[in-house]
């Protein structure tokens, strides 16, 4: 067993008192919880933190954890004094059987100390716990569905009623309709009930990846449709890429930038059927490099042509 | 491996009873009603004599119940918790919204 020192974690000294203790917890707490804060190790430094909690907030626990002893190093191997293991054995917290300490976490062990007062009572049915999980779809997917597979530790019971966190694949079907930031539930894929208590749920948390094309908004998608100055001044048929494959787009003669096109039902498919709509923001798009043809003819244009394009600041400037 | 499919949505579609959104945050439905009351969660008709709930309130809750249950909050607490969760929530789709239209990455 590797040793923890849950003390230092906390940042209290080992006589610290127990309001100093939660108050070191909680503003830790407020700092780590994986719901508040953006720190990517947030989540881990926050399990640390509460179990460290767990463990002293509770008198008997925090007595239990002192008899370990404060001469071991955090991360060292140890193993509880004999007499140790004999008096919180004597006492019914382990008594049982279910708890192994040659292969126990410390926090399984203090986990284990607190569980005696339920088992007491004989099983009541225990709900499976829930697992909220973070999924990544590309736009294809999340239109089309899909299935992914999600590796999540469950808590599990062994052949001799310990109860351990066991690696476990899930697959989950996505449906179609899924789209950024939105949440699906998984009704009973979480971990599994125990005494007739129902199995948990799973909830996934989906994010969308960049799509280099697209940019979702809710089911609609956005893109930028790029025409050549001649073909927003001319007027032309182009390809506009969509989920479902290119459509024909007549644009007409005159297309100015910024022109917002509309697609409707070419976004994302909705949970309920139906799609979103797909918007194209036209941008007129010039040749950054000019062969010698082509600038003579950007020259007659020039020559020929009376448009200004700055016409209106002249009007605006009347004003100041 | 498992394979089970019983999918939904939490999305605004979905209309949740209070005892199934008690089911889906785990927070009893007496503390559901205590927030309804200081006005963090509202139902979806708050005259209808059930209340029913859009499923779109479903995330926020859960991770409301998680900080409360972490830190301890009482529920008046936990009715803060919620709403600046809610807050996040809406401006982070606004900040995805406005990105989606100036052509921007998600950040």
């Amino acid at each position: 067993m590797k040793y923890k020192d849950y003390y230092a974690i906390l940042g209290v000294a080992r006589d610290a008192s127990p309001a100093a203790i939660k108050a070191a917890y909680r503003k830790l707490a407020q700092k780590y919880h994986p719901d508040v804060t953006k720190d990517p190790q947030g989540e881990e430094k926050f399990k640390e933190i509460a179990e460290a909690w767990q463990a002293l907030k509770d008198p008997d626990k925090r007595a239990a954890y002192d008899q370990l002893g404060s001469g071991h190093r955090p991360g060292e191997d140890f193993r509880p004094p004999p007499d140790w293991e004999r008096h919180f054995r004597d006492e019914g917290a382990f008594a049982d059987g279910q708890f192994s300490f040659d292969e126990a976490d410390l926090s399984d062990l203090f986990a284990a100390f607190g569980a005696r007062a339920g088992r007491a009572r004989g099983p009541v049915p225990v709900p499976g716990a829930d697992f909220e999980v973070g999924v990544h779809l590309s736009l294809e997917e999340a239109h089309r569905g899909t299935q992914v597979n999600l590796e999540l530790k469950m808590p599990e019971r062994d052949a001799q009623g310990r109860v351990r966190a066991v690696p476990r694949t899930v697959r989950a079907r996505i449906p179609p309709g899924a789209t950024d930031g939105q949440r699906l539930r998984l009704r009973g894929q979480g971990g599994p009930g125990a005494h007739g208590g129902r199995d948990g749920d799973l909830y996934l948390d989906i994010s969308l990846h960049p799509h280099p094309l697209f940019r979702p908004v809710g089911h609609d998608l956005h893109l930028d449709l790029p025409l050549a100055p001649w073909e927003a001044a001319l007027g032309a048929t182009i390809e506009v890429p969509t989920l479902s494959g290119s459509v024909s787009l007549k644009v007409p003669p005159g297309t100015p930038a910024g022109r917002k096109l509309r697609f409707a039902g070419k976004g994302l498919a909705r949970p309920g059927g139906g799609e979103g709509d797909l918007y194209a923001t036209v941008q007129i798009v010039n040749p950054t490099v000019l062969g010698e043809r082509e600038r003579e003819l950007f020259g007659e244009l020039a020559a020929a042509s009376r448009f200004d394009p700055r016409g209106h600041f002249a009007a605006g400037g009347s004003h100041g | 491996m498992a394979e089970r499919d019983e999918a939904l949505w939490l999305d605004a579609r979905r209309r949740l009873t209070i005892v199934e959104l008690s089911e889906c945050t785990g927070m009893p439905v007496s503390v559901l009603r205590e927030l309804v009351e200081y006005g963090a969660l509202a139902p979806a008709d708050p005259r209808a004599g059930e209340w029913d709930f859009l499923g779109d309130c479903v995330a926020s809750l859960r991770a409301a119940a998680r900080v409360g249950a972490d830190l301890e909050l009482d529920v008046p607490a936990l009715a803060l918790v919620l709403a600046y969760l809610e807050r996040i929530a809406r401006l982070e789709e606004e900040v995805r919204r406005l990105g989606a239209l100036l052509g921007q990455a998600r950040p």
